[in-house]
């Protein structure tokens, strides 16, 4: 019996310490020290209103910006998640097919053997903020038709926009689309 | 595969290597009771916690009291978020108005992460409330993790025992692992992940109006204080559904290598731990060189199969190149397949791919370390397991050389046996037959994401996870009905517990054991030769139980898709 | 005992018969493996009759094939029966043999009166006296109480050489079933009807007495585990397969092939035999273990107590050296020696004699046959012979020397005492010679250390094996002997208590001792010790005592037993081994063949290009069978036993019967499989 009693004062000592200190202490720290990820990264339109997080990606359906990766749960940013559809799927043949399709028809000008996986693959998250710096690339004469910026520009900003591997070792160059994004209204807001 | 890519990968076992061994040594040290640099601040809050939890932290405890106090703590854990998950609807810190959860998803819920397994059923960001992620996960993330440490530690503390039952005191052991390791070291790792983009905040979702004028909504929450212990812990259960594939859990491939190496960190140094136990470092180095090179070889597999790609899109849509469905781009692959690797090796059940859409080989080595659950394996539980299958190879190689086996000094008799045995049969028990239960009943069909043999896998995987206390998923099967509630929440409990049990009883009587002192005709128990047979008897019983069920799902999917076949 | 040949007609024949008789479930189910296997051969058998029996509409042909199945599993069992009967065979027909010599005894006994009555041996009691004349057969085990006499213990022995038994000391013990050849005994019998030794014998050879050891019950315990984890792996697969393709399934007769393909039968085949093998190899060194865990306990030992004398030195010291004093030549000391041993017959005279007869000194016994022999007595303590010219010759215990020289007025050489001296220190024992009382010098009676104990020693250094010295000598002495035989320690000036002493304090310290020991002062040292080996010319308390007993009464033999203990336990492991790394081929040869149907796709793991789904099956379960009776001769005369370091034995056996294991069946299915195709079979 003592040690029922034990047990349950023990419980309640760290929930207490580990489920309640511990977090708060670490909001507080957060909110003060680092409140901008502390938030989430969010960041502003034009306009000043919150447009999404940095970190984030969110549909692109019309031309004039640069797409991120394809999402199975169509950028809900409240219900992550991948398409979960194994490489014998049907499923995945029938998704992949729809997501070139619909790369497509932003890219007019880019033919099938030039996509790679990462823009017609689901991520896993259904957020993936960042997409290659080839599938950047791919994207500049269809942004360019759409927003009247030159080819030219538009790279010069993608290039300007290409995170490099952490210390040159880790993780894979890549361009945050949402700053590339807010970079592209930048200039044809101008 | 590129050697860059190669690099990527060494280099954090490196590190990890680097941090492990003197973690190692510090987690002796307080294992020992020894005193810390900060034992100014240590001791008074150790003081106030014994006090606020009653007990006498000078009585010593046998395998039955330690064991007792284990169990129950836990069943009370258990109860006590029960009890949440069943009432957060209606608590407090729930900005976004989430329900509660269901009798059988609460069930499933709290026997996960009450057991280390951190399995998930719901959508973090749907269906878990501030309140919830932090007194139910956060809490047991720290709780669950411990109490897997603090067996091994005792089970330890059996073998060096010389005719002597105490393996310590189960409160001061949990009490003293919080105060010097977990609550610091999570802290300190928070902060660093607030820092580096993680949120941390109570307040609600954020509803965004994007670029194209749509709504969306964002969700967010007291991420980083989870996440941290999450991988320190060998949870791995994530605040969102896509855990650590979700730019808010692992934004960068910084986070992503800091949080491979926090969850590798403390079964790393565990080996070396027990190392300093046994006052064999030779031993330490044995171990570790053979488990790492079995996670290194895993790792290698699926970088090498994922970078190869699926041949069947090439065929049919002109697709070539990596398999990117299910991953992120800024992790690259080097990085995600080493993720896929140490998530399973280390058992912690975090994901930053989705494990679902990996090509088959890249999902057989997370299902095979899994079933062997002692490549380092989680925290604690691992080493249990190590040590299982360390005196089953003593007893084989015992008989090799012509002595009645022992290990570590200690004689290894009938009753070690029987109970290593059982500890032995537990996992194929539960994986297999639940599996067999699951793909010949209509409901345990349904809930399959994908069809045939990666539906099987899709449930072979389910109640691997769950046996193993890993927690990772091939994500598409639909556990949440109250057929994969009740049988994975039983396989995680079962695999958890019983195996825990036995291994008690397998340290309560190597105790009372005499030390038998070594000589040369000792087999030694940390040449590399032995290593070596220690690793075939597992490989080759891991191999000889699950062969069939792999050929059913991975392997045969495989060979399916090198023939360019899609599913019926 | 009668030494039979290892496989004789008689014994074969007998165990085949005995495998059939084995089939009793009631007696397979002690052997778990072999009983799933029984029961998976009477479920083959009900399928042969009717295939459908567990529904499925198979067509004819399933019936053949199920009978292949049948008969393989059952020739399977069989072989595992015939395993067991033949290690069981020896020791029935020496049991046989052993009971013989026991039937139809009768005995005089000694009534109250103190007249003789004649009774059966078998009514004799504890405590009854009974007289046993030349000729007769000893009735009872008991202890000599009058009288003296050779015994011819053969019967039990195997030894034919007669041995002396006498009233009194340590050799007064006799045993049932052993003839007197001369003179005439009373014997106190020391059991009661069934306890006596020849019966125990009985018993212990045949096997009837054979418990489970406990290393042998662990391994039993995990065999039967991985046999449970297979049956639960082959229970699932058919749910597996339905899930695949719902209107095709894996047939029963098929799924019980695997099962029986992959749980350890080989071991489980021949986990008794060994066992029984290795009591009756430690019974063929004419060594009566009483109990198999007393052999495996030897294959542990630690601490290794030897007696000096007639364990590490020849039990008598030999004359290794003439050393003359005073003015004598050596040639004239041998001389003298040699004349004064001439009639010896103690092993220290005739020793004289040979290293007279080296040295280029003999005398002929045919003309001194008038001269008068005075033998040794513990009065005189000196021997020699009283020539018939009347001089006196000489050898003795030096002081007892120096005195009778003095008594008769002689003179001491100056050079005695510190030449005595010196042979003292070295080790050895100084004999002084003399003629009438002129000291001529000394023989030096050197303790030899038995031929090739250096080695055995270092041998049994190499198994981790410390032995310790004990004798009745001076530390100096002892120093000497011990450094010459090369045992590790010592023991100088041992009484009784100071070996259980070293006893308790060694096991105190985890380690396990053995020790051999004869006398009734041994006995508690005996029964303390882990491995006691008694010496059957020893008293009956030490008999008791011990946990074995070494009929030939050779202490050394503990080094052999040692190494049979060891062999045991390698045997047990190799074959486990072995039988586990099977499993890897018997997959690749039957699980593509059971997926056949179901998934096609999985001919790619047929990696040995095996004929026909239904070949690859039998000829799995084939070899599965004949690997046990290829086995037997292994699991007979036990894997060999070389002394090296463990991790080095480790790696040996495991690349032998690991490595090998994985291999030979890749190679031994194929070839079924190419005799089974060549048959026209493949297609049943």
């Amino acid at each position: 019996m003592r040690s029922v009693w034990q047990s349950i004062r023990t419980t309640i000592v760290f929930m207490v310490l580990c489920g309640l200190l511990y977090p708060l202490f670490l909001v507080l720290i957060g909110q003060t020290v680092f409140p901008f990820q502390a938030n989430g990264e969010l960041v502003k339109g034009p306009n000043g209103a919150v447009v999404g997080s940095r970190l984030i990606a969110q549909p692109v359906t019309q031309p004039g910006l640069f797409q991120p990766r394809p999402s199975a749960v169509n950028y809900a940013a409240n219900g992550s998640g991948g398409s979960n559809l194994g490489p014998t799927n049907p499923a995945l043949i029938k998704e992949v097919r729809g997501n070139i399709l619909a790369f497509e028809k932003l890219n007019p000008t880019v033919s099938v053997s030039q996509i790679g996986p990462t823009e017609v693959e689901s991520s896993a998250s259904g957020l993936d903020p960042d997409i290659t710096v080839r599938d950047a690339m791919l994207q500049i004469p269809g942004v360019a038709k759409a927003t009247g910026l030159s080819t030219h520009t538009l790279k010069k900003l993608v290039l300007g926009h290409v995170r490099g591997r952490f210390l040159g070792i880790w993780g894979e160059p890549h361009v945050n689309v949402m700053d590339l994004n807010l970079a592209v209204l930048k200039l044809t807001h101008k | 595969m590129t050697v860059q890519g190669s690099l990527q990968i060494l280099v954090v076992l490196a590190i990890l290597l680097a941090i492990g061994i003197p973690v190692g040594g510090y987690l002796y040290r307080v294992s020992t009771g020894q005193r810390s640099k900060l034992e100014g601040v240590f001791a008074p809050f150790e003081r106030l916690l014994y006090r606020l939890v009653g007990v006498n932290p000078s009585v010593e405890m046998d395998w039955k009291a330690y064991l007792k106090a284990l169990l129950l703590v836990n069943l009370v854990m258990m109860l006590f978020v029960y009890l949440v998950f069943r009432l957060m609807g209606h608590l407090p810190l729930n900005p976004d108005h989430l329900p509660s959860m269901s009798w059988d998803l609460a069930f499933n819920t709290a026997a996960s992460f009450v057991t280390n397994t951190n399995w998930q059923n719901y959508a973090g960001e749907a269906s878990m409330t501030y309140l919830g992620q932090m007194i139910a996960i956060t809490f047991l993330q720290f709780t669950s993790g411990a109490t897997g440490f603090v067996a091994a530690i005792a089970f330890v503390r059996g073998f060096i025992n010389n005719r002597r039952s105490s393996l310590g005191n189960f409160w001061v052991d949990i009490i003293r692992l919080h105060v010097r390791v977990l609550i610091p070291f999570a802290l300190v790792f928070a902060v660093a992940l607030v820092g580096l983009g993680l949120p941390e905040t109570l307040q609600g979702a954020q509803i965004a109006h994007t670029l194209q004028g749509a709504l969306q909504t964002i969700s967010r929450g007291p991420v980083a204080s989870l996440e941290a212990i999450k991988q320190l812990g060998t949870n791995g259960g994530g605040f969102f559904n896509a855990n650590s594939a979700h730019p808010f859990e692992d934004p960068t491939a910084l986070t992503t290598v800091l949080e491979i190496i926090a969850m590798g960190l403390f079964p790393t140094a565990l080996i070396f731990t027990f190392g300093k136990f046994m006052r064999n470092r030779k031993l330490a180095i044995m171990l570790y060189s053979f488990l790492i090179a079995m996670v290194i070889a895993g790792v290698f597999v699926v970088y090498g199969s994922e970078a190869a790609g699926n041949p069947i899109l090439h065929h049919l849509l002109g697709i070539t190149g990596a398999n990117m469905e299910g991953k992120e781009v800024r992790f690259g692959l080097p990085l995600t397949s080493l993720f896929v690797g140490t998530t399973t090796a280390y058992t912690t059940g975090a994901v930053n791919a989705m494990h679902d859409s990996l090509t088959p080989m890249g999902g057989l080595i997370p299902i095979v370390f899994m079933m062997f659950n002692l490549v380092f394996g989680g925290k604690g539980a691992g080493l249990l397991n190590i040590l299982m299958f360390l005196i089953i190879t003593v007893f084989l190689s015992g008989l090799m050389v012509g002595r009645t086996p022992e290990i570590f000094g200690k004689k290894i008799e009938v009753r070690e046996i029987k109970l290593a045995t059982t500890a032995m049969l537990v996992h194929p028990f539960l994986i297999l037959v639940l599996t067999a239960i699951a793909v010949t009943t209509k409901t345990g069909i349904a809930s399959m994401n994908n069809t045939y043999l990666h539906g099987f896998s899709e449930v072979l995987y389910a109640f691997t996870s769950g046996a193993a206390n890993n927690g990772s998923a091939f994500a598409g099967l639909n556990g949440n009905t109250p057929f994969y509630n009740v049988s994975i929440g039983l396989d995680m409990l079962l695999g958890r517990y019983v195996s825990i049990i036995a291994m008690f009883a397998i340290a309560g009587s190597l105790a009372m054991k005499a030390v038998i002192p070594e000589s040369s005709g000792t087999l030694k128990t940390d040449t590399f030769s032995f290593g070596f047979v220690f690793v075939a008897v597992v490989v080759i019983v891991g191999a000889l139980t699950f062969f069939p069920a792999l050929v059913v799902g991975p392997i045969g999917e495989q060979i399916q898709m090198w023939s360019g076949q899609l599913s019926p | 005992m009668a030494k039979s040949a290892t496989f004789n007609r008689e014994i074969i024949s007998r165990a085949v018969g005995d495998s059939f008789v084995k089939l009793n479930p009631r007696v397979m189910i002690r052997n778990p493996v072999m009983f799933v296997v029984e029961i998976g051969f009477v479920i083959t058998l009900l399928l042969t009759f009717d295939p459908n029996l567990f529904g499925g509409h198979y067509p004819a042909t399933q019936r053949a094939y199920n009978l292949i199945v049948t008969i393989v599993l059952l020739v399977t069992v069989l072989f595992g029966n015939f395993a067991e009967a033949i290690a069981e065979g020896r020791g029935k027909a020496q049991a046989e043999s052993l009971r013989k010599t026991k039937t139809d005894l009768w005995a005089k006994r000694r009534t109250a009166n103190g007249g003789y009555e004649t009774v059966p041996a078998t009514t004799l009691r504890k405590g009854d006296v009974v007289q046993v004349a030349a000729g007769e057969t000893i009735p009872a085990d008991g202890e000599v109480m009058e009288g003296l006499g050779s015994v011819d213990e053969s019967a039990i022995t195997g030894e034919s050489a007669p041995v002396i038994r006498g009233a009194g000391g340590d050799f007064s013990s006799v045993t049932g079933g052993t003839k007197l050849l001369s003179d005439e005994l009373m014997i106190q019998v020391t059991v009661d009807p069934g306890e006596s030794f020849l019966d125990k014998m009985i018993s212990l050879v045949e096997g009837a007495s054979r418990q489970k050891t406990p290393n042998e019950i662990a391994l039993s315990v995990l065999l039967a585990g991985l046999t449970l984890i297979f049956l639960i792996v082959v229970d699932t697969l058919e749910p597996f397969a339905h899930y695949v393709h719902g209107s095709r399934s894996i047939d029963v007769a098929t799924l019980i092939a695997l099962l029986v393909c992959l749980i350890p039968t080989t071991i489980g085949a021949l986990l008794s035999a060994i066992g029984i093998a290795g009591m009756d190899r430690v019974i063929r060194f004419n060594v009566i273990a009483k109990s198999g865990k007393a052999v495996e306990a030897a294959g542990d030992i630690n601490t290794l107590i030897l007696d000096k004398t007639g364990t590490i030195t020849i039990g008598n010291r030999l004359a290794t050296e003439f050393i003359p004093v005073g003015s004598h030549t050596e040639q004239s000391l041998i001389e003298v020696a040699v004349l004064s041993s001439l009639f010896d017959e103690t092993p220290e005279g005739r020793s004289v004699v040979e290293l007279g007869k080296h040295k280029g000194v003999a005398y002929a016994r045919e003309n001194y046959h008038e001269a008068n022999n005075v033998e040794f007595s513990a009065d005189t303590r000196m021997s020699g012979l009283d020539l018939a010219n009347g001089q006196v010759v000489r050898k003795g215990a030096v002081d007892a020397i120096r005195q009778y020289v003095r008594q008769h007025g002689g003179t001491i050489p100056d050079d005695l005492e510190p030449k005595t001296n010196r042979i003292a220190k070295e080790g050895g024992t100084p004999l002084a010679v003399i003629q009438d009382h002129e000291v001529y010098g000394l023989i030096y009676l050197k303790d030899i250390v038995k031929p090739g104990m250096r080695e055995r020693f270092a041998e049994l250094r190499k198994m981790g094996i410390k032995t310790v010295m004990c004798t009745g000598d001076n530390p100096l002495t002892a120093a000497t002997i011990a450094e010459e035989a090369g045992v590790d320690e010592f023991i100088a000036e041992a009484k009784p208590e100071d070996k259980m002493r070293l006893i308790r304090t060694e096991q105190e310290d985890g380690k396990l001792v053995a020790m051999s020991g004869d006398g009734t002062n041994d006995a508690p040292a005996l029964a303390q010790a882990d491995v006691g080996l008694a010496m059957n010319t020893g008293t009956s308390a030490a008999k008791e005592a011990g946990n074995m007993v070494d009929l030939d009464s050779d202490p050394t033999k503990l080094i052999e037993v040692v190494a049979i203990g060891k062999q045991l336990l390698i045997t047990r492991g190799a074959i486990t081994t072995f039988s586990i790394a099977n499993d890897v081929a018997k997959y690749f040869a039957i699980i593509p063949a059971m997926f056949m149907a179901v998934l096609p796709n999985l001919k790619a793991l047929n990696i040995m290009f095996l004929t026909s789904p239904q070949s690859a099956i039998l000829s799995a379960l084939i070899f599965n069978a004949i690997i046990i009776p290829l086995l037997i001769p292994l699991a007979m005369k036990g894997v060999k036993y070389r002394p090296m370091s463990a991790t080095s034995m480790l790696m040996r056996n495991i690349f032998i019967y690991g490595v090998g294991g994985v291999i030979a069946p890749f190679i031994g299915i194929k070839a079924i499989d190419l005799i089974i195709t060549a048959l026209g079979l493949a297609h049943v």
